[in-house]
């Protein structure tokens, strides 16, 4: 049994980062094209993505695209979770399924449905049609982190405050509010990592005009490597791997993943 | 709190997400059902019209091949993805705390890498310019460099790359929670650990395992990248076949047609889910 512990973590581990050491031996070659072993070590190619226009306008399409598709994705979920939670409302289990299964749903249908529907408003290819079709298809996230926030609110605490005089607005405003921003946060950002790396609604939606930075490496893959795409690559996964060793040292990752809170106590002892 | 009763005022603010989920989900997936149902012209454009021509399709060797192949190689992805992410997480949730939190920062790392990045990485990884074998001639264990993709096996190690992270996320509450005074009453009792985990672990474990291989095979259905990336033509899922003819072959009734077909699968999908899951809440 403890050969097959160290066996099954030891490849599986090997599994999930060998791909991203060859990504980042790639991507310091100095050699425009990939051999092995590398010729030579060159960081030019993390210096392109900010000289190259095309690599820059892509990045900054994607993050506007991201920003915007995240902020439109909270500003559906949070009046959604909140009345949804908040009132006895007859048609609450329908209203949430139709913002869930957006998500649920292969991208491919949301993708080629805000394809047809531009088509028809003859407002096809514009960036808006992006950001919009990205916050209808994440807004599922928000809506999960602020459901589960508002379910394990202390119910006394509007209370408190109506009894006190306030009326619903202020209530809403000064109370539930404020402590739904953690999880309304943690939905923008799942909401806004998801739309950076998404690739296929941003392509049908409209592909041929707005170049996102997923539309980018793809096309790069296909007709023409440069190390480029692998800098990026590394870039990436630098970021999640520092966001998440950040989470996992300062906050409680164990705990947002669903573990027994007592779970590393009892193992370290 | 759920109890309050909704007011004008409540109506008024609801009305905002829900006429934005149905503007831009429900509208648009109804223009896409009646776009089915379209006459295509020649060179890429449609107009209303009612014919049962792409639905015809549907029925064609061609497209049931693909289908089948797609929920095929989505079935395998989740067999292989539970067979190997199941011991991963257990033996994961008994990890002291430095192995613990960094076994899962490499997993949430992997799981936030963009679809096209893992394509590319192991396209790298398993093609001939820089890739395995590479490393194998440079050790002097092979002769010559060979490149593994595109073909089905490289399709299938991208598919299960990236459903592996979901399949362990999903894994790991239920797992993590796990009463350690079963499995040690097993051992007191004179079973292995090898015992304990065949016939306590797992069979306790039963209804999230299915959970788990369900959501892997819904979520592989769907991907697109992978395969178009590390397949050739013939190792395309359906998302890549819909979205083929929606762009360049731009025959947007069949693609509509095989897109609501692809929905009906994943909602059946999701239904099963639903109801296995319900079924073991009401157990436990």
């Amino acid at each position: 049994m403890r050969a097959l512990k160290w066996t099954t973590t030891g490849l599986t581990l090997v599994f999930l980062v060998a791909p991203l050491l060859v990504i980042a031996i790639v991507s310091v070659n100095e050699n425009r094209y990939m051999d092995f072993p590398p010729q030579g070590l060159s960081f030019e190619w993390y210096w392109a993505l900010w000289t190259d226009l095309g690599w820059r306008s892509a990045i900054l399409t994607s993050l506007t695209v991201a920003s915007l598709g995240a902020l439109v994705a909270v500003a559906i979920a949070t009046p959604l979770a909140y009345v949804l939670r908040a009132y006895r409302i007859r048609l609450s289990p329908l209203l949430y399924a139709l913002g869930i299964l957006p998500f649920m749903l292969p991208p491919v249908i949301s993708a080629l449905g805000a394809q047809v529907f531009w088509n028809a408003a003859d407002h096809a290819g514009r960036i808006e049609n992006v950001i919009i079709a990205h916050g209808i298809f994440f807004s599922t996230l928000p809506l999960i982190t602020i459901s589960l926030a508002m379910e394990t609110m202390d119910p006394a605490l509007p209370e408190a405050a109506q009894t006190l005089g306030a009326n619903p607005r202020t209530t809403f405003r000064t109370i539930t509010l404020p402590l739904l921003v953690p999880s309304m946060i943690t939905g923008y950002a799942a909401a806004f990592v998801l739309s950076l790396n998404e690739y296929i609604i941003a392509f049908l939606v409209a592909g041929f005009s707005v170049q996102t930075l997923p539309i980018k490496i793809f096309n790069g893959i296909r007709y023409g490597f440069t190390p480029t795409i692998a800098s990026v690559a590394v870039v990436f996964i630098v970021i999640a791997a520092t966001v998440f060793s950040l989470f996992a040292v300062f906050g409680n990752l164990l705990r947002f993943l669903g573990a027994d809170p007592a779970i590393l106590e009892r193992n370290d002892a | 709190m759920s109890d309050r009763k909704p007011t004008h005022g409540t109506y008024a603010v609801l009305a905002v997400p829900v006429t934005m989920l149905v503007v831009f989900f429900l509208v648009p997936f109804g223009i896409m059902v009646a776009s089915s149902f379209y006459h295509r012209v020649e060179g890429g454009f449609y107009t209303p019209a009612f014919e049962l021509n792409s639905w015809r399709r549907l029925f064609t060797e061609v497209f049931i091949e693909r289908a089948v192949f797609s929920i095929g190689i989505s079935l395998l992805a989740g067999a292989v993805c539970i067979a190997v992410a199941f011991p991963f997480t257990f033996f994961l949730t008994r990890m002291k705390r430095r192995p613990h939190v960094a076994l899962l920062v490499v997993v949430m790392s992997a799981l936030s890498l963009s679809e096209v990045i893992v394509g590319f990485t192991w396209s790298v990884l398993l093609g001939r310019a820089a890739g395995i074998s590479n490393i194998l001639v440079w050790l002097g264990v092979m002769d010559e460099a060979r490149a593994y993709q595109p073909g089905f096996v490289a399709v299938l190690l991208g598919l299960c790359y990236i459903a592996f992270p979901y399949c362990v996320l999903t894994l790991y509450p239920s797992l993590s929670r796990l009463d350690r005074e079963v499995t040690e009453a097993a051992q007191t009792m004179g079973a292995s650990p090898w015992r304990t985990f065949w016939t306590v672990v797992v069979p306790i474990s039963r209804p999230i395992i299915v959970a788990g291989f369900l959501l892997v095979f819904v979520f592989t259905l769907g991907s697109y990248l992978i395969s178009a990336i590390l397949g050739r033509p013939e190792h395309w899922t359906l998302s890549v076949f819909i979205s083929d003819q929606a762009s360049f072959n731009a025959n947007v009734p069949f693609a509509a047609a095989m897109a609501i077909f692809l929905t009906v699968l994943s909602l059946a999908v999701v239904g099963v889910v639903t109801v296995v899951e319900s079924r073991t809440r009401r157990l436990t």
